[in-house]
């Protein structure tokens, strides 16, 4: 029998790389011993990819993609279907799952400084991972045609209308392909909800695993394993993925899966956040909900749009929020990739990211007071400052430099606020300003007077 | 016939054969993004719209559909449209120089007449459909005169369909083409130029 099996192996080695596939990716594929927590979430991005298009697929079998149709054939799917609700509730709660992940798996590359040489373009891929992924949960979130579906729709494709010289208005007309968000439009978006885009984040997936095994993993000490090979060629801190990490996997697999089915079963909209309420009203195009948002992991970027007072500096806040992740490998260009060796200044600007982050996903879901309007402004700039904060500390600054600096950063803040004076505002935007000069002035200024911004020594080895 | 590669010749069929194709796959690509277009149909359906005003009440505001698009027709009262003039600083274009009404609209009133008001019922920011809100009432202060409020990111506007300055939208509210068959009754979708 085991010959037989070896000799079908052979016979199919002979004209299929099986074996070498098999070798280079998984037990040949040598990964770094020390990773963490933190390198979980790749492989479930991949698990959560394919529950999505196992229950998508499903979904397809059922769902009518027809502005008369789609709201009530969601119903038939809920009520009607055979455990139809299971495998929408699946769908619709791996959706955010996916971000939950994604965001994870990002932030994992920004602590560990995973999107340094030579890892730039696998980074690269990554964030157009990203985009592809933000793509197909707009366009998805179309498709069940409820109020939050229509209303939603409509306000981001107008984000295109922000455009001058009657090139937005055109282009917005061209995606809807009406007037208003329409039939035409709903057809279109699942046209590419289920076959456009999942051809792309697949074939995206598939280069950013070959870029992955080519260039090796990175790992929490950002030491490259690859310096250190033993008398076979073989990374003297690496294990082989296959049995060593795909255990590891299953069982973060294990957990997570509870951790999804428990909400699943009994928490599917999460309270409003993975499915809102207006949403189970069917659209109508002559009333907006009084309260319209976007699912939380488009939050933080809405907040941007919403915070700045111009319609077109809104639109192009928002898309330059997104698009700067593109640039980071060449923006941080400091030696020491782990956070684990690099200084207390850098690790509190990281810290204070992530806060940031999550605040404006806050903010985004709030009714536009002037206040929250006037925090959203202040955490935008913070959320850009950062970005500059890593670029400043990519080498040694003279004192001179860190002022020039400082004060080119004043200056162009002092230019945006009297831009977007509002004497009703008057208290409110001078009070916080102090946010933005308080954080210029600690990571810009300090590390000229204290030891606070210099890094530890790296290891040869991983520890 | 020799053996040897003539290879200026191969780079120059080479070179030929690239750009024959390239220019063929340029012009495939616009059947699909012309196929994005507005179909006829879509177009066909954006036909005016004859609207009946003779019930419309003083102060009271219709909604009709025009191009899929929600038209609002108020009839204002006479408080309503003089307190137009008075708002005139606190408005970001006060005397309609952004061409979003047709010129027979403007004026003072954004309107053929005075008291009946037509506006495409969608904001100039984001699209949204803003709420009727009079004077007196919502969350929107004592000195609220009445007018339009969108709910999604706070956009004001007067009973002109003129913006607040300070807010998101950057223009008025858009007038439709429009005009009058007799005294109640009014097309929209029909300019008064077409007529």
């Amino acid at each position: 029998m085991r010959a037989m099996l070896n000799g079908l192996l052979a016979w199919t080695d002979a004209r299929f790389p099986l074996s070498k596939l098999w070798n280079e990716h998984l037990a040949r594929y040598y990964a770094p011993k020390n990773f963490n927590f933190w390198y979980y979430f790749g492989g479930l991005a991949l698990l959560v990819l394919v529950m999505q298009l196992a229950t998508g697929l499903w979904l397809a079998m059922f769902y009518k993609p027809d502005a008369a149709l789609a709201f009530g054939s969601v119903e038939y799917i809920m009520r009607d279907v055979q455990w139809g609700w299971l495998i929408r509730y699946m769908h619709s709660t791996g959706a955010s799952a996916f971000f939950i992940i994604i965001y994870l798996h990002m932030f994992r590359a920004l602590m560990y400084g995973s999107y340094k040489a030579p890892r730039e373009l696998l980074w690269v891929i990554g964030m157009l991972i990203y985009l592809c992924l933000m793509a197909e949960a707009f366009f998805g979130y179309l498709l069940p045609w409820g109020q939050m579906s229509y209303w939603g729709a409509q306000v981001i494709i107008s984000l295109f209308g922000a455009l001058p010289f009657g090139i937005g208005e055109a282009l917005a007309l061209w995606i809807r392909g009406d007037y208003v968000v329409s039939d035409a439009t709903l057809s279109r978006f699942y046209s590419l909800h289920v076959v456009g885009i999942p051809l792309l984040l697949l074939g995206l997936v598939a280069v950013h695993l070959m870029a992955l095994h080519e260039v090796g993993s990175n790992n929490p000490d950002g030491v490259e394993i690859k310096k250190n090979k033993d008398a076979a060629g073989v990374p003297a801190d690496g294990v082989r993925f296959h049995p060593y990490y795909t255990v590891k996997d299953l069982w973060g697999v294990g957990v997570f899966l509870t951790l999804f089915m428990l909400v699943v079963f009994y928490a599917p909209e999460f309270g409003g956040w993975f499915l809102e309420s207006a949403n189970f009203v069917p659209a109508n195009p002559l009333q907006t909900p009084e309260h319209i948002l976007p699912v939380w992991y488009f939050t933080p970027y809405y907040a941007i749009l919403r915070a700045i007072p111009d319609k077109l500096t809104g639109v192009i806040a928002m898309f330059a929020a997104t698009l700067i992740f593109f640039v980071l490998p060449w923006l941080d260009r400091h030696p020491v990739k782990s956070i684990r060796y690099r200084s207390l200044l850098f690790k509190g600007a990281l810290m204070l990211f992530a806060v940031t982050f999550i605040l404006l996903g806050w903010l985004g879901t709030e009714p536009p007071t002037p206040f929250k309007s006037e925090l959203g402004l202040r955490l935008g700039e913070l959320y850009f400052l950062f970005f500059f904060v890593l670029w400043f500390y990519s080498k040694e600054r003279s004192v001179r430099f860190g002022y020039a600096i400082f004060g080119i950063v004043m200056v162009l803040m002092v230019i945006a606020d009297v831009i977007r004076f509002d004497a009703s505002k008057q208290m409110l935007i001078l009070t916080s300003a102090l946010i933005p000069v308080a954080y210029s002035a600690i990571f810009l200024l300090l590390p000229m007077h204290t030891r606070l911004n210099e890094s530890r020594a790296v290891p040869e080895r991983v520890n | 016939m020799s053996n040897a590669t003539d290879n200026p010749r191969r780079r120059f069929l080479t070179g030929a054969a690239t750009v024959v194709g390239g220019v063929g796959a340029a012009f495939a690509i616009w059947p699909f993004a012309s196929a994005w277009q507005p179909s006829e149909r879509a177009k066909a359906i954006g036909a005016p719209v004859d609207v009946d005003i003779a019930k419309l009440e003083p102060g009271a505001r219709i909604t009709v559909q025009w191009r899929g698009k929600p038209v609002w027709i108020v009839r204002r009262t006479q408080e309503t449209i003089d307190t137009l003039a008075a708002l005139d600083g606190q408005m970001r274009d006060p005397d309609s120089i952004v061409p979003q009404q047709p010129d027979y609209a403007r004026n003072r009133y954004r309107s053929i007449k005075p008291e009946i008001l037509v506006l495409i019922g969608l904001c100039t920011h984001l699209g949204c459909a803003p709420s009727h809100v009079k004077q007196g009432e919502g969350a929107l202060g004592a000195d609220w005169k009445g007018g339009f409020f969108c709910p999604c990111h706070g956009s004001r506007f007067d009973y002109a369909g003129r913006v607040y300055q300070g807010v998101p939208a950057p223009t008025n509210l858009e007038v439709p083409p429009h005009r009058y068959i007799d005294d109640t009754r009014i097309v929209i979708g029909q300019g008064q130029e077409t007529a």
